[in-house]
């Protein structure tokens, strides 16, 4: 089920698939050639990685013309962050990460 | 995206609901506010009509139009923010909203588009719609939602 947590965590467990939501997060839309571009990753293992981050409904794909373009989907890991994370200390992590992305630069993994 | 082609964004989530009531939920402004910030929607849902997102106060966030509407599977909206005049200035964005029945689910789509490279106004809203859906998906499945502010 698209719904499953397990799926999401499973999919986040591993460091080509978290590059790979990193780069559409950086640019979205990208086909399968654009996202294979510089990667140590055959096309077919990038394929491989896509469809189980599509499984676990953290990319998402339009077709436009003869395209398949992908698109990251932040929905369901907002969903996991609101299970646990309250509303009055949102401000606080905010507030928390953002010096941490200060202190640490932008490139984080 | 953000090429020539223009700014888009593309949310799924999927919910334990029927299509009709996901569309009684998107389109009653009593129900909306709880899971859109306080705010809601005014229009009277016809194609062609004027179409307000509403401020908890009053003020007017956010204006456009209907240009699709097919319940409870399809709505368009071209949509333009007012109250930030860096955003208001990038002109209309057009917002594709898609209901698609599943096995005792429903798939929510909300794509985003706005045909400018780099949109300042897709990158202000792709930040709330995944707590919008996530409000949206706690309230239709458990009758909470998750945050409020």
């Amino acid at each position: 089920m698209k719904m499953n947590d397990d799926a999401v965590f499973r999919a986040l467990a591993d460091a080509s698939r978290r590059q790979l939501l990193d780069r559409l997060h950086g640019k979205n839309g990208q086909t399968l050639g654009e996202l294979c571009q510089g990667l140590d990753m055959t096309r077919q293992a990038v394929a491989k990685h896509l469809s189980i981050l599509e499984e676990a409904n953290l990319v998402s794909w339009k077709r436009q013309g003869r395209e398949k373009l992908h698109f990251i989907n932040p929905v369901p890991i907002n969903e996991i962050a609101e299970r646990w994370i309250g509303k009055f200390e949102r401000p606080r992590l905010r507030a928390l990460s953002e010096l941490k992305r200060k202190l640490e630069g932008e490139n984080h993994d | 995206m953000t090429d020539a082609a223009g700014t888009t964004f593309v949310y799924v989530t999927f919910i334990r609901t029927t299509p009709e009531q996901l569309w009684a939920a998107l389109t009653n402004p009593d129900f909306m506010k709880k899971f859109w910030f306080g705010m809601h929607h005014e229009t009277d849902w016809k194609a062609g009509s004027s179409w307000r997102l509403v401020f908890p106060d009053g003020r007017v966030a956010d204006t456009g139009e209907i240009a699709e509407i097919d319940p409870p599977r399809r709505l368009v909206l071209k949509w333009r923010n007012e109250f930030r005049p860096e955003l208001k200035s990038e002109g209309y964005s057009r917002c594709t909203v898609e209901l698609e029945p599943l096995a005792g689910a429903v798939k929510l789509t909300i794509t985003h588009v706005m045909d400018r490279a780099e949109s300042k106004f897709i990158e202000a809203v792709s930040g709330g719609w995944p707590r919008i859906l996530s409000n949206l998906k706690s309230l239709l499945e458990t009758g909470s939602i998750a945050v409020s502010s």
